[in-house]
């Protein structure tokens, strides 16, 4: 297939690989599509979504809804579950074809699978887990700005010679746009002649994960604890309070660390970002590792005993004490408050 | 089975300075440690050997000092120790470390399996791994929490957000690890000692690999930074609750009732 002359006038669209499982769309993609309508405009270019799999037809259309121009669509049976080799494939073959000008992939943990391999593929850069995406108003290259090294280190990186300029860019940190069912767009089918040769690798089975509930990127309200909630016993209580509060239990590192509870669970900078209306940290010091990841909280209440702790630095409500005499006490009360409300429990 | 592990000597957290001209961590003075997902990429290369035989090959580029992070791997009981070291590798990003590494692992030879571990703490990209794996033309398996082999099969546990998957290739594959994946071992004195009395870690500078371009270091990296700074995660000033626990709790249930939030 030839490229039309019109993709070829101007410079490349920003693109944005769409991850799914069985069609629906991981959260982050959207957030990318939302994201990527500021630096589409900045450089006077279009939204292509990249969507590979089997059946996905319906995705791609939702996916003009969520902010794409354009939807390359590769649809095979062979790429119905993720490849590394068969979607590294895809995609550097069509941004030869089509050059792109940007490269959008959320990072997760197959995002950061598949973006550096492409990267390598077309000896391009990737700047990877960013957290802030602009574009340099004199050069038009993408500043893709990330957490650096700990502490409350940033650093900017562009890639300025090289097409296209790929990002990985963290689940949550994105504001999730609007969808507009009256949007319009264009679907191109790509043919792909995939073989079962295309992938050495073969998937013997795969098994969805067990972690119930909303994710805590998605969440509400998030209740966290750190390692000052002092043993098990201490972060069962915390996990009282989450549940009475209809809230996600997230951790620090160190209850991680601890074994108390599962990696899934870890905010931070080596685990997720969150974006809740409600943050309470429970024994939590605020180490900038943890707080890059739950920075973006709207109202953040903070339980430790050390007045100078760094948490208190940026929390709205802060309580000076034990978090085994607070929190059983806010188990209590909000027990008592609930039964007040009692009969109109609606409300 | 040739087995090669790539590990990497880190920065002791909080003990790293910058570059302010290039942006680039300044390694040189800082103490270093290997990598702590590294130290499970060795020992699964350790548990492979003990069950099927061969050879470990660790290898790292970095400054003369990462020699230190391969004494460690040779401590532990990795066989060989090689470190890509020249001054033209300094500034590297992802893709010119890749690059760089795959060239000395060509030079190194036959392999069956490369292990890494699934990111550093310091670049903590998790590029490094799967752009070996893309510059040596091998398959790639990332996030691994399992592996068991199986005549020229390997069979690995791979952990992604959305469960597990269990994938099967065929050597040769390289393989990104999990910290889960296993306990490293903690070697005895003796070994240490022995690492840095006795065993040989060789020292290879580009030259020694023929290579004369300019894909390396700072000049051969696509991406380059353009400012480090520090942000201030500052808001609006705290509000103290004050009184008995249960008075504040009482006083937070009712601030966060009228804000709709219980
Ligand atoms: C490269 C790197 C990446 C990292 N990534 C992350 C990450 O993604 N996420 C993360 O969380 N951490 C991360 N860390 C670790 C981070 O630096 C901190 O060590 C960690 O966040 C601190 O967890 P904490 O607040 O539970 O513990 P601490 O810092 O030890 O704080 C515990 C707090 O509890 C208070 N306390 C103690 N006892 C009580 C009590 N009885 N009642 C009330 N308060 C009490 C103490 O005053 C203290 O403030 C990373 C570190 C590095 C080097
Ligand atoms: N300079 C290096 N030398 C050897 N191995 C490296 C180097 N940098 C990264 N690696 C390997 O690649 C993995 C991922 O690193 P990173 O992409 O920096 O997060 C590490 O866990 C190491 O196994």
């Amino acid at each position: 297939m030839m490229a039309s002359s019109n993709t070829m006038a101007r410079c490349g669209d920003i693109w944005v690989f769409i991850e799914h499982r069985d069609g629906n769309p991981a959260r982050v993609s959207l957030e990318l599509l939302g994201a990527g309508r500021r630096l589409a405009d900045a450089i006077n270019v279009d939204i292509t979504a990249i969507l590979i799999g089997e059946s996905v037809s319906e995705l791609a259309k939702e996916l003009i809804y969520w902010g794409a121009d354009t939807v390359i669509v590769a649809d095979d049976p062979i790429a119905g579950a993720y490849s590394t080799e068969v979607y590294t494939r895809i995609i550097a073959d069509q941004a030869l074809k089509r050059m792109p000008e940007v490269l959008l992939i959320g990072a997760t943990e197959i995002g950061r699978d598949l973006a550096p391999r492409i990267a390598a593929r077309l000896n391009t850069g990737c700047t990877a887990d960013c957290t802030e995406l602009d574009i340099d108003e004199e050069t038009g290259v993408l500043v893709a700005t990330k957490p650096y090294f700990g502490r409350n280190l940033m650093a900017d990186i562009i890639c300025p010679l090289k097409r296209p300029q790929m990002v990985t860019v963290r689940p949550g940190v994105m504001e999730l746009k609007d969808r507009y069912s009256d949007r319009r767009g264009e679907l191109i089918y790509v043919d792909v002649d995939l073989r079962e040769e295309d992938t050495r690798i073969t998937v013997i089975d795969s098994i969805p994960s067990s972690y119930g509930g909303v994710p805590l990127e998605e969440a509400d309200k998030v209740v966290c604890a750190g390692i000052g909630v002092g043993n098990r016993e201490g972060f069962e209580l915390i996990r009282e309070l989450a549940e009475l509060l209809g809230a996600q239990l997230g951790a620090t590192s160190l209850p991680v660390d601890e074994e108390w509870i599962s990696e899934d669970h870890k905010i931070g900078q080596t685990g997720k970002t969150i974006r809740p209306k409600l943050y309470i940290g429970c024994g939590v010091s605020g180490a900038i590792q943890h707080s890059a990841g739950m920075i973006n909280s709207e109202l953040v209440v903070a339980i430790n005993n050390d007045p100078r702790a760094e948490i208190f630095q940026f929390a709205d409500y802060g309580i000076i004490g034990d978090v085994n005499e607070i929190v059983p006490a806010l188990i209590r009360q909000l027990k008592i408050a609930r039964e007040a409300v009692g009969s109109d429990a609606a409300i | 089975m040739e087995i090669i592990v790539c590990i990497k000597q880190v920065p002791e957290a909080g003990d790293i300075g910058w570059d302010p001209d290039t942006g680039t961590l300044l390694r040189e003075g800082a103490s270093g440690v290997v990598n702590r997902h590294d130290k499970h990429a060795i020992e699964a290369a350790l548990q492979l050997r003990e069950a099927h035989g061969g050879t470990i090959t660790a290898l790292s580029m970095g400054p003369p000092q990462a020699d230190e992070a391969l004494r460690e791997a040779l401590s532990m009981g990795v066989d060989k120790a090689v470190l890509l070291s020249d001054r033209r590798c300094a500034g590297a990003d992802t893709l010119a470390t890749s690059y760089a590494l795959s060239l000395a692992v060509k030079k190194i030879g036959r392999f069956d399996i490369i292990l890494c571990g699934k990111e550093t703490s310091d670049g903590m990209t998790a590029q490094v791994g799967p752009q070996l794996a893309e510059f040596l033309n091998t398959p790639q398996v990332t996030c691994a929490t399992e592996i068991s082999i199986r005549g020229h099969s390997v069979r690995i546990t791979q952990k992604l957000e959305g469960g597990l998957r269990i994938l099967e290739t065929r050597f040769p594959a390289l393989i990104t690890v999990e910290r889960q994946i296993n306990q490293p071992r903690i070697p005895p004195m003796d070994s240490i000692m022995e690492a840095y009395r006795d065993r040989e870690v060789q020292a290879w500078s580009l030259e020694d690999l023929g290579e004369r371009g300019d894909h390396f270091g700072l000049k051969g990296s696509p991406t380059k930074t353009k400012r480090v700074y520090t942000k201030e995660v500052t808001r609006g000033m705290v509000t103290i609750l004050q009184g008995e626990p249960d008075e504040v709790a009482r006083d937070l249930i009712r601030a966060l009732q009228q804000k709709g939030l219980c």
